[in-house]
């Protein structure tokens, strides 16, 4: 029955892209805070978080990525997500979440806007 | 109006089984794939919350799928999830804020907000006996 999401990182220059692959539930969204805050430690201020792989999250698993938000936030830095599905798309707005971490329809647009 | 009810036992991802028989259900309605998926995310939500919140004796969530409709032509799909556990009173739940969220420690709550943005109708029916989430959407 588990549903395990898999993430792999890019690192680039002055951005990180963070590729998830499953679902975001509470673990899923643990993963997720494991390298964002990997990589700030290692000086990234700017994320990108690409979900083109990821067809279905929970409340649970979000409300982990708040605290990213809220992260970013305190230190100044710019989180962004890109390639979210319709529903999630909607649910990050419901949210309110498109307010505090802009969404981008692609990646190749998210990277140009994020590193202006 | 055909029925179909799932008992899943309160273990984690138990939602994923009830999301799978939603997509079957609203599929063979003709629902449109981003309709199905929002109705996948509100059935999740549901099975989450009666999962944390519900604290029924028999650890049971009880999902019932409703096709309703004109005759051959059913137009939409109602779902309920039920547990029985201790109810709570969806009038004295505050609405959870991005602002007010940011702010404070404990960052879930979101759940029936989003069943309610996703969802054409909701319904809550809570009590001693336990909760019961009625929702429903058009194909």
């Amino acid at each position: 029955m588990t549903e395990s999401l898999n993430i792999t990182v890019d690192r680039r220059e002055g951005l990180a892209v963070i590729y998830t692959e499953g679902y975001i539930n509470n673990q899923g969204g643990e993963e997720i805070a494991k390298a964002a805050y990997k990589l700030l430690d290692e000086g990234y201020k700017t994320l990108l978080l690409n979900l083109a792989g990821t067809k279905i999250v929970n409340s649970i698993g979000i409300s982990i990525l708040i605290e990213i938000i809220e992260k970013m936030i305190e230190i100044d830095g710019k989180l962004g997500f890109c390639c979210l599905t319709p529903t999630i798309e909607k649910t990050f707005h419901i949210m309110g979440l498109a307010q505090y971490a802009p969404i981008y329809p692609d990646e190749a647009t998210a990277v140009a806007q994020m590193r202006s | 109006m055909r029925e179909v009810t799932l008992a899943l036992p309160m273990i984690p991802e138990m939602e994923i089984e009830a999301s799978k028989t939603a997509t079957a259900i609203a599929e063979s309605i003709r629902m449109s794939p981003d309709r199905i998926d929002e109705v996948r995310m509100a059935v999740v939500e549901a099975c989450i919350n009666a999962l944390e919140h519900s604290h029924a004796s028999d650890r049971e969530v009880y999902v019932t799928f409703q096709v309703l409709g004109e005759g051959g032509d059913p137009d939409k799909l109602r779902i309920m999830v039920r547990d029985t556990g201790i109810g709570f009173s969806p009038d004295g739940l505050e609405e959870p804020t991005i602002e007010g969220k940011l702010k404070a420690v404990r960052k879930r709550g979101w759940g029936l907000k989003i069943i309610r943005g996703l969802m054409d109708e909701v319904e809550i029916l809570s009590g001693a006996d336990g909760t019961t989430v009625v929702m429903s959407k058009m194909r």
